[in-house]
């Protein structure tokens, strides 16, 4: 079957939230949400990687497949993400060192960043093509980065309410993103077509 | 810690370490491999023939095609361009007792995997199964629990056109309670957007396959 | 861990996991499969299982190889270590009930990014000798384990009315649905994370001597 590239953007980007619906990427979206300028850079160097990942394992699953090697599958992504993101690091250090100091400190978070090998898995387990592949990591990394804003922005207006002190922490941010996760429910049935 | 300043170590000694990890994990992982291969397979079989059972009940036993432009192929081959698998269904006699298909098409959460039975004697849609989905429970699940919805699938009318290359009437789907021709499905009140998805699956699916299937349906029914 | 005490028993080293350092309720890691699979109980107890042995495993073999693991490579060796396991585990599951292994999905090849293991093996299992390693790995594993069948538990009883796929309430109970969609398991962990910081609360008020943050 062939998705429509507009419904896997709209759809990924919204109803399939990374974040708010699929649970991937939770770990920095609890922890790097707590202020609007950091979550812009963050979530842009995490697309950005989603990117890259997705393009090396759609490269990678084709290997595997044409060598009939489908267990060694997982281990090559790992390897070649974790590879990928350092090849990045390095490039971006020589070459656009404003572009590093932007991005720098977030690329090693990003390796054990599930969103990331959650792009390379489901793609793969979805048998999506090239540009279907393409459309779902740049929508995933603009999904990611919509939740990571929104999360920051609510967060950041909690710091001038008083809050009960059971309720501070982990706990207070996983309610509002319950709430948040309700809203993006709407969004379902976007693209559904007719 | 036993090497406080430890002095950087040798390349050497670093490659021959990631070597020997990588052996172990190359054994473990072929091993697991190997070792659950048949399980696996098995398990798979299974799975595959109780869906097929389920839509097509009375069926014994199943084999995998692949349809294509270029004929019927078993499908332990690679999958060919363009093709259509098809699951055929035989009784216990080894006559066809109808044929599986899958479709799918993006419902209100994701996408939803239906599997249909399809008889060439009826030229009908005879059943229907749900392979996956993630809509939401208590209202998207009415696809296969809402016996009045699963009624359309008794015998949905898919008969080819006179020039063999596309159904003679498309599957629609129409607003509750309006159901006027054998090739409309009752949409289920409150779950149109699942039932629509239900129904532009299978006419996605059956506007490919049964134009493919067609000039090899003897093929099929000498049980190969 | 209390401070000053440099060699934990086998049982505190078990019971880490299980309560002080519960990876789900006090560390609050490996937050995805967390929340994603708990739509039931079985799916709870399968991924925690799954997890388990990952867990357990590669901290056996990273615990046995701790002295010839150069510092430099660590975290690579790691990651591959991990990775084996969960393609190990990844089959297993193929072989013994395709049902469960649909129902986790992706989910299980996420472990390899699960922050619990790799955490362990680097903070853990590679200074410790391997039935020390191996103990405090299966508490952990339990630990998670358990924290997903609570979240699990209480989201297939109120959402669907049934616990491990017996009908807890009879026909006529009307679901609540939501706490089966992802919105659910956002509100639920919450909701233990509250009752927990409720109780150390109580128990800060009534002791005599203030108690550190869990």
């Amino acid at each position: 079957m062939s998705e429509s590239l507009s419904s896997i953007f709209v759809g990924t980007l919204l109803a399939n939230n990374f974040v708010l619906a699929m649970f991937l990427g939770l770990c920095p979206f609890l922890g790097v949400s707590a202020r609007l300028n950091t979550a812009l850079p963050m979530g842009a160097a995490t697309t950005f990687v989603m990117v890259v990942a997705s393009l090396c394992a759609f490269a990678l699953n084709w290997l595997v497949t044409q060598f009939h090697m489908e267990f060694l599958r997982l281990i090559s992504y790992i390897v070649i993400i974790a590879s990928a993101v350092q090849l990045v690091e390095m490039f971006l250090k020589k070459n656009s060192p404003t572009l590093f100091r932007a991005l720098g400190i977030y690329l090693p978070l990003i390796t054990t960043n599930c969103a990331v090998l959650g792009v390379a898995l489901f793609q793969t387990a979805r048998e999506y093509n090239f540009l279907q592949a393409l459309t779902f990591a740049t929508a995933g990394g603009a999904g990611f980065t919509l939740a990571l804003l929104l999360m920051a922005g609510l967060r950041e207006r909690l710091n001038f309410s008083t809050v009960p002190k059971v309720v501070q922490g982990t706990a207070l941010s996983l309610m509002l993103a319950g709430l948040l996760s309700l809203a993006f429910m709407g969004f379902a049935g976007l693209g559904a077509g007719e | 810690m036993s090497d406080a300043p430890a002095p950087i170590t040798p390349s050497a000694a670093m490659i021959r370490t990631l070597a020997l990890v990588a052996t172990i994990c190359g054994i473990l992982i072929v091993s697991a491999y190997q070792g659950t291969f048949d399980a696996v397979q098995a398990n798979k079989k299974l799975a595959l023939e109780r869906a097929v059972f389920k839509v097509i009940p009375g069926a014994a036993r199943v084999s995998e095609f692949w349809a294509s432009p270029a004929g019927l192929q078993p499908a332990a081959g690679a999958a060919s361009e363009g093709g259509v698998k098809l699951y055929a269904a035989y009784d216990p006699t080894g006559a066809l007792k109808g044929i599986a298909a899958e479709g799918a098409a993006k419902g209100y959460a994701d996408v939803v995997r239906v599997m249909y039975a399809y008889d060439p004697a009826k030229q009908a849609v005879t059943g229907l199964g749900v392979v996956s989905m993630r809509e939401t429970p208590g209202i998207g699940d009415k696809i296969y629990t809402d016996q009045a919805f699963l009624k359309n699938f008794e015998a949905l009318d898919v008969k080819l056109a006179a020039d063999g290359k596309a159904l003679a009437h498309a599957v629609k789907v129409v607003k509750h309670g309006t159901k006027q021709n054998p090739w409309e499905i009752d949409a289920i009140a409150g779950a149109t957007v699942t039932t629509k998805a239900v129904g532009r699956g299978i006419n996605e699916s059956a506007q490919r396959l049964l134009p493919l299937l067609a000039p090899h349906l003897d093929t099929l029914k000498e049980g190969k | 861990m209390i401070p000053g005490q440099k060699n934990p028993t086998n049982m505190e080293e078990f019971l880490e996991g299980i309560w002080k350092q519960n990876p789900v309720f006090v560390m609050v890691l490996g937050m995805c499969p967390t929340l994603a699979v708990t739509v039931s109980a079985m799916n709870a107890v399968s991924m925690g299982l799954a997890t388990t042995f990952v867990l357990v495993a590669s901290c056996l073999l990273i615990s046995l190889m701790r002295n010839i693991i150069p510092k430099e490579v660590r975290i690579a060796t790691y990651i591959l270590i991990i990775a084996t396991f969960v393609t190990v585990v990844d089959y297993l599951i193929q072989a013994i009930s395709l049902a469960v292994y649909d129902a986790l999905g992706a989910f299980i090849q996420l472990i390899v990014v699960n922050c619990i293991i790799l955490g362990r093996a680097e903070a853990h299992a590679s200074k410790t000798p391997p039935v020390k390693a191996v103990i405090n790995a299966v508490g952990m594993g339990l630990g998670f384990t358990i924290g997903l069948l609570a979240l699990g538990g209480v989201r297939e009883i109120f959402g669907a009315g049934k616990l491990f796929g017996f009908s807890l309430f009879g026909p006529d109970f009307q679901p609540w649905v939501v706490m089966v969609l992802p919105p659910g398991g956002f509100f639920v962990l919450g909701a233990w994370l509250l009752l927990f910081n409720w109780i150390d609360s109580r128990k800060a008020v009534k002791s005599p001597l203030p108690l550190g943050e869990g």
